[in-house]
């Protein structure tokens, strides 16, 4: 399979409303089609940040401005499409159910398993019972939590472990089939049992679905993606196949940070 | 040694400041359980205050208690909420949440006054409807600020969450935040109720009292707490006693609302 560009990131600079000086600065980068982009960089870089723009999340909070061109492939037309251009909350909405993202805490909602994954369904307009009820089966045995739920699906989702409350936020993101999965730290607050469920899961879903993750630890990176991009200061310094840039990278400072000299 | 000596002089201080603070607390409720439990009998439920009683005082109170609590949650909720959601600490909300809290500590008896030169004045008399739009009134910024501080303990991940799920804000507002926050908001609103209950000052020149059973609004309105204030000032004993039974009364309902509230709030940690 000839490698595809999914999502296009053109000279994107970001600036906070709170803020003078931009976050991120002119950064270009590629996300393949079902390959694992990871994003690595010490803290404050703007990973988050550039990770949080893919689907517009940022826009929550009024006054920042975005510069440059976010292209997401449309995949009926073959066409790329600004996403930096969305202005309507409806097309945002639109955007956000083909770009799901996870966060580094777990977030369920205060409502059964079962309707924590039923809830993106029914904003998407579905009403069927039974349509419903296939999609949310489907997403925790696709999620690798099906067999930990499933006799307990009425129960509040605030009963599950910490890990468990993360594969059902993968769940949740995943029963609505996006395009792309964007994950924010997935593991930072999790045990290492959990972590590697989780990678497991990870390295499972990217068959169906693009992703980028932002992660602190190298070895994840390293682990699971296929592509590495390293960030510093706001600014793209290196982006390659993973293991070019922990093997063989051309910058001083992404081959200072990977072995963990800094960061 | 020193520091020992110190730290015993200090305990016994704190100590005796809890027994004193708690003591009073006590003698209040022996007073009020001895007196008002003597004076206390079926029949005070069964009559009107014309007949000794307080059924009507317990009706209009609580009526005037309702009818501000259906007007005043929805317009305090609402207004937490766009303090909250909406109004991204902007100039604006930071003047309406510094006035909802001035308004919380403002005296109940200038808004008695307040409600009787806009309600009672025009309408040439005392009504239930006037004492109910007191109780609205001081009702209103309590309830924004307990839904203000109930959402503002919702981490923002999981708006951010139910928005990165493809909901419009309006929805995860109130589909997701809202749920999250039900207990706390819901023990704040039976605080502010209980609160309320017990107000005799907004009620003075408002719904003023009646002797007999009444549920026409447009008309002085009977009212416990008021009740009580004229009950206490008159010479015979007869009198006096129904004071003492009313006030148990009412403290039992307070305790009773306020036991709820913990209640709720317990349940779910």
């Amino acid at each position: 399979m000839a490698k595809q560009i999914i999502l296009d990131i053109k000279n994107f600079s970001f600036t906070y409303a709170s803020s003078q000086k931009p976050a991120l600065k002119e950064v270009n980068l590629p996300i393949y089609t079902n390959k694992i982009t990871a994003m690595i960089g010490p803290s404050g870089c703007g990973k988050s940040t550039l990770l949080r723009s893919l689907n517009r999340i940022h826009d929550l909070y009024p006054g920042n401005t975005y510069q440059g061109e976010v292209n997401l492939l449309n995949s009926k037309t073959d066409k790329y499409e600004d996403i930096l251009k969305l202005k309507k909350e409806n097309d945002l909405i639109k955007l956000r159910q083909r770009v799901g993202m996870i966060f580094q805490k777990p977030t369920p909602f205060p409502m059964s398993i079962f309707d924590n994954v039923a809830y993106g369904l029914k904003l998407q307009g579905i009403k069927d019972k039974t349509i419903i009820e296939e999609k949310v089966v489907n997403a925790l045995k696709g999620s690798a939590i099906w067999d930990e739920a499933k006799d307990r699906l009425k129960e509040s989702a605030m009963g599950l472990s910490g890990g468990q409350q993360q594969r059902l936020c993968i769940a949740r993101a995943v029963a609505l089939v996006p395009e792309i999965l964007l994950l924010d730290e997935p593991t930072s607050a999790l045990d290492p049992i959990s972590t590697g469920a989780i990678e497991e899961l990870v390295s499972e879903l990217k068959k169906d679905i693009s992703i980028v993750i932002v992660t602190h630890n190298m070895q994840q990176a390293s682990r699971l993606s296929d592509y590495t991009a390293f960030m510093y200061l706001g600014e793209m310094l290196e982006y390659n196949k993973t293991d070019k840039i922990f093997l063989n990278p051309k910058e001083k400072l992404t081959e200072d940070y990977v072995t963990g000299r800094f960061g | 040694m020193n520091r020992l000596f110190l730290n015993k002089i200090v305990l016994a201080l704190s100590t005796l400041s809890a027994i004193i603070g708690i003591g009073f607390l006590f003698w209040i409720l022996a007073t009020l359980s001895i007196k008002g439990v003597s004076a206390l009998s079926f029949d005070i439920f069964l009559n009107d205050l014309v007949n000794g009683g307080i059924r009507n005082l317990l009706v209009g109170q609580f009526t005037m208690a309702f009818i501000a609590t259906i007007v005043g949650v929805p317009i305090g909720m609402m207004a937490g909420i766009y303090l909250r959601e909406y109004g991204n600490n902007s100039t604006f909300a930071m003047i309406i949440r510094n006035l909802s809290d001035i308004m919380m500590s403002a005296p109940s008896i200038v808004i008695g006054v307040f409600v009787y030169a806009i309600i009672v004045s025009p309408m040439n008399g005392y009504s239930g409807f006037a004492g109910a739009a007191a109780l609205s009134i001081m009702m209103i910024p309590i309830v924004i600020s307990t839904t203000d501080n109930m959402l503002s303990l919702v981490p923002k991940e999981l708006r951010e969450a139910g928005i990165a799920l493809g909901g419009s804000k309006h929805k995860i507002i109130l589909q997701i935040v809202l749920k999250a926050a039900k207990i706390g908001i819901t023990t704040g609103i039976l605080l502010a109720f209980a609160r309320i209950i017990g107000e005799t000052a907004p009620l003075l020149f408002t719904s003023a009292n009646s002797a007999y059973f009444t549920m026409d609004l447009s008309e002085q309105f009977p009212s416990l707490t008021v009740s009580i204030y004229n009950l206490a000032n008159y010479p015979d004993s007869e009198s006096r006693d129904l004071a003492w039974a009313a006030s148990f009364v009412l403290t039992m309902i307070v305790l009773f609302i306020n036991l709820l509230g913990r209640y709720f709030t317990r349940d779910k940690g």
